[in-house]
């Protein structure tokens, strides 16, 4: 167990190490002047100047990927060119929003995709079996950004019962403490707020949980099946274990055990995601900072967002497989 | 049934017969024919010049209203355009991008996949610690990055996708290879002589295609959302193409005023492809690989 850590923590730096490299050249090779890209386009020739001293573009290239990769080991990832602000000061400001939002879309998900899993499963074949696999069919077929547009009509526009963006109904005051508005406002005993968060939540999140939801539900039950299937499930109808005791104590917790990683694999596509659902539902976390940072060819933030989340997802991803072999006692790695 | 004629079916033969019991497998094939056929054929179909602008005609609704125009089924978008028309025309675009783009993850996929599953060793390391950088990005981050820093156009969003479905085409490749590889009637090519190219295209390519054609299916549904994602955040097709994505994007804005059908429309066609897909790509996997079954089923 010790050796497999060790081993995936050593893959783990060439990883990192070929992920910097490829971010850097992938902005390298941006078309047009770096220089220019970095300063934006009504430069004068002096800022320009200043500019490829001050990012030591005269320097080799090799130099430069050096240089660029020490300053990010320290904390800098450099400045936006829109915004003037640091890199990873607008990363951390707009983090809680985005974790908010995945938080909340992976509890619904997972909830609600465990749940239909597990009911398809027990009774496959039935007319709820085959309405919950032909949900999820729909699931994993959306475009996000149109479910999350035809809700933000359908609930927004024509029914009015829940708000069609931001995070908080201006004039409704809440002290930032975490940035996650719901435990800020349990924090400051806020009910207000509270309440006004999770209204903003909802339709963000139920949008963005659609597809893992989907393949949650599709890889609980054939999980489930698979177990059902097993010798001690037989062992234990046979026993005369009534089927509620079969399936809820002993079927489900080893059908679990490989959905974990299907909720690891998941961080990812939440990412891809949120760029959609905080873009249609203008929520200022990080996937609307990417998109925006693409549309405005902001090079140092795109590079420095993108060597940020690739370590994060990396690391995400290595989390999941370690827990996985923790609570999965049977797997053994090498 | 007679042994002999067991004998007598081959495999593409045995395939299609268990794809044509398949109900929900064939609904999709017949439902990704009918869209490809419109699309391909939008000259032929459409009622309207896709760029016919009519800033009289802005914005009316469809059959379903009274205040529609005759001749135009779907309504009109923002331009007056013929919103029926734009459909068929913006098939072309949505779905070439997911064709070409998983065209090149496919040959990028069979290269290295085959280079590392084959000839192991150094190679399989360093064409595996490649698929694993390129694992370290969120799909969607990585096309819309790539495609961003690119520049915009569907040409760059079609690299940029295939690029993204690389490693996923090569960890499959190499996986198919990596148990053909172990097989003896390889030992046998290799024991009378057989050169390395011709064991790779007669033997060892022919017989990964099962996973690499059920897999080309499933991530083509992916391919496409993620093409009309791209065009939905404005770095893959540009205006006035009326690729789907794009449509979508530039028509959401009227929601509020009620002229739902503009953003309504193309999002029912990217749904229905990419469904199609999925179901024909579920079909396929239960048909050509029994182990994998369990996908979703109508």
């Amino acid at each position: 167990m010790k050796e497999y850590v060790l081993k995936r923590l050593a893959m783990l730096v060439v990883v990192l190490f070929g992920v910097s490299i490829i971010t850097f050249v992938l902005v390298r090779a941006a078309p047009g002047d770096p220089a220019v890209n970095l300063a934006g386009e009504h430069a004068t020739a002096q800022v320009l100047e200043q500019i490829r001293e001050k990012y030591h573009l005269d320097k080799p290239i090799y130099e430069q990927y050096l240089i660029w990769i020490e300053m990010a080991l320290k904390g800098d990832l450099g400045r936006s060119i829109k915004s003037r602000e640091l890199v990873t000061v607008e990363i951390v400001e707009r983090l809680p929003t985005t974790l908010e939002l995945s938080i909340f879309a992976m509890i619904i998900a997972s909830f609600f995709g465990i749940l239909a899993g597990i009911v398809s499963a027990v009774r496959q074949y039935s007319p709820v079996d085959y309405g919950v696999m032909f949900g999820a069919l729909f699931g994993v077929s959306m475009p996000v950004f149109w479910l999350g547009l035809m809700m933000l009509f359908i609930f927004g526009v024509k029914l009015g019962v829940l708000p069609i963006g931001g995070r908080l109904t201006t004039g409704i005051y809440l002290e930032r403490i975490t940035g996650l508005n719901i435990l800020d406002s349990i924090l400051t005993f806020n009910g207000e707020a509270f309440l006004d968060s999770i209204k903003h939540l909802i339709l963000p999140s139920v949008a963005l949980a659609t597809i893992p939801m989907a393949t949650i539900a599709r890889m609980t039950r054939s999980s489930m099946l698979e177990v059902l299937r097993q010798d001690y499930i037989r062992t234990e109808r046979a026993k005369g274990l009534s089927e509620r005791v079969v399936v809820y104590k002993h079927a489900i917790r080893n059908a679990l055990i490989p959905i974990v990683t299907v909720i690891g694999m998941n961080v990812g596509l939440l990412m891809g995601g949120a760029v959609l659902t905080e873009t249609i539902f203008t929520l200022p976390g990080l996937g609307k900072y990417i998109a925006d940072a693409i549309l405005a060819y902001d090079y140092p933030v795109i590079q420095g967002f993108t060597l940020f989340f690739a370590t994060a997802f990396v690391i995400i991803n290595l989390a999941t497989d370690i827990i996985y072999v923790y609570i999965d006692p049977r797997i053994k790695y090498k | 049934m007679a042994e002999e004629e067991i004998k007598r079916r081959t495999r593409i033969q045995d395939v299609t017969r268990q794809m044509r019991k398949n109900k929900s497998a064939m609904f999709g094939l017949g439902l990704l024919f009918i869209i490809v056929t419109l699309s391909v054929g939008a000259p032929l179909f459409a009622p309207h010049d896709p760029h016919d602008v009519d800033l009289d005609r802005q914005l009316k609704p469809g059959f379903w209203s009274d205040d529609g125009l005759p001749g135009f089924y779907l309504g009109t978008d923002a331009l007056g355009r013929d919103l029926l028309s734009r459909l068929f025309y913006g098939g072309r675009v949505t779905l070439s991008v997911g064709f070409v783009a998983l065209g090149f993850a496919v040959g990028m996929g069979i290269l290295m996949g085959i280079s590392a599953g084959y000839f192991g060793g150094a190679v399989d390391n360093v064409v595996m610690r490649i698929v694993d950088i390129l694992f370290a990005y969120p799909a969607l981050l990585l096309a819309l990055v790539v495609a961003g820093t690119l520049g915009r156009g569907i040409d760059k969003a079609m690299l940029a996708i295939g690029i993204v479905y690389t490693p996923q085409m090569a960890r499959v490749v190499r996986g198919a290879v990596l148990s053909i590889k172990e097989t003896e009637y390889i030992e046998a090519e290799h024991a009378i002589g057989s050169s390395t190219w011709r064991i790779i295209f007669k033997h060892v390519l022919p017989n990964s295609l099962a996973p690499i054609i059920v897999y080309s299916t499933l991530m083509l549904a992916t391919a496409i959302l993620d093409a009309a994602a791209l065009g939905f955040l404005g770095v893959g097709a540009q205006a006035p193409s009326p690729e789907w994505g794009l449509a979508l994007s530039l028509s959401r804005k009227y929601l509020v005023t009620g002229a739902w059908w503009a953003a309504t429309f193309p999002g029912i066609a990217i749904l229905l492809s990419v469904i199609s897909l999925n179901l024909l790509g579920d079909g396929l996997r239960d048909a050509l690989d029994p182990r994998l079954k369990g996908g979703a089923k109508l």
